[in-house]
């Protein structure tokens, strides 16, 4: 039916390109952090985290999330788990 | 009577601000309200064109604020309505010949006479910009459907939430329903989703705004015009109507359908 209406069915529209592009901008906007701040970030905090616990930095999963016009700064963080000694 | 202040402001030059604030205005008066709008883009004044008021201009804003003239030597009425003032700005002063202490002295003496006080707010978000907002209760902004108007309005709402003023209410001005359904255009669904403040009106682009600007008549004025009735729209919201949004959704008729049908080759 989309064809009726000269739809385009794709995602990759000039309008979904739009938004995708301004969501970043507006976040980066938003908080004053550039996308390099932002890894750096990560970085560090990855670094402080692994001198107290194992974690696998592929794993983490660090970003920017909106909530109305609220940014937040989501980690989620998989710890690996302790290495058991004594146990051969 | 106490005047409730609106400002109209968007960041972005170009959007529609005054278009919009001409366009309240005359709704809000015709719907008998008494309304006086102030033009505060000081050095690029262009209300009093958009409400066909240019010849009339003796007396401006500056004049006002530097005690050339009393308040009311500088209200130009309207020529279709006896409860629509204007106080234009002047054109050959800049931003910094009047504070944001000086339209907040203005308007407290404006209040008790009208119901609405609409301020049209320069681009940018330096001096003029915070002229315009000092004394706001409704702060309206102004965007269209594209990315760096929607980038701008974003920053300005960021402003007015630091300033503590609002909340603020979206205009979504020049929405081209064709574009939108090519997948061409932000719909107003994204740009309420990205910017995520109360929307209070939609405006379809429409060629009745070139025209009745060139006339210095408001479209809203018209009754046929799509945007007219938007704007009509925004104003009876701002009484506290509840008035649904315009159906910009409108299908469109069996030929542009067909001829559509053979231009994407029915793909």
């Amino acid at each position: 039916m989309g064809f009726l209406f000269g739809r385009k069915s794709d995602r990759n529209t000039s309008a979904n390109v739009a938004k995708d592009r301004l969501r970043l901008v507006l976040i980066h906007d938003r908080t004053d952090l550039t996308v390099d701040a932002l890894d750096k970030l990560k970085n560090d905090l990855l670094e402080v985290i692994s001198r107290y616990v194992e974690i696998d930095p592929k794993a983490v999963n660090i970003r920017m999330a909106q909530e109305g016009r609220e940014q937040r700064l989501v980690a989620d963080i998989p710890l690996k788990p302790a290495k058991r000694r004594g146990f051969g | 009577m106490t005047a409730k202040v609106i400002t109209i402001t968007s960041g972005k030059g170009g959007v529609g601000k005054t278009t919009t604030a001409a366009n309240l205005a005359v709704a809000l008066a015709s719907l008998g309200h008494k309304v006086v709008c102030i033009d505060s883009d000081i050095g690029l004044r262009n209300l009093d064109v958009v409400l066909g008021l240019e010849n009339r201009i003796v007396y401006d804003l500056v004049d006002v604020v530097e005690g050339r003239c009393r308040l009311r030597q500088a209200m130009i009425r309207d020529k279709h309505n006896q409860e629509l003032f204007l106080i234009p700005a002047a054109q050959t002063r800049d931003k910094s010949a009047v504070s944001p202490s000086d339209m907040i002295r203005l308007c407290d003496e404006l209040r008790p006479d009208f119901d609405w006080i609409l301020i049209d707010s320069p681009a940018g978000i330096e001096r003029g910009f915070r002229n315009a907002i000092a004394a706001v209760d409704i702060p309206l902004v102004v965007t269209n459907p594209e990315v760096s108007a929607v980038r701008d309005a974003d920053r300005i709402i960021g402003l007015l939430e630091a300033e503590q003023k609002g909340p603020a209410r979206l205009i979504i001005n020049r929405l081209n329903m064709d574009l939108v359904k090519r997948g061409d255009m932000l719909t107003a669904d994204d740009v309420v989703d990205l910017l995520a403040i109360e929307l209070i009106g939609i405006v379809p682009e429409d060629e009745k705004v070139v025209t009745s600007t060139n006339r210095g008549q408001p479209v809203v004025l018209e009754d046929k015009s799509r945007a007219g009735k938007a704007f009509m729209n925004i104003a009876r919201r701002l009484r506290g109507e509840q008035v649904p949004f315009l159906e910009m959704d409108e299908k469109p008729d069996l030929f542009r359908r067909i001829s559509r049908m053979i231009r994407s080759g029915g793909n």
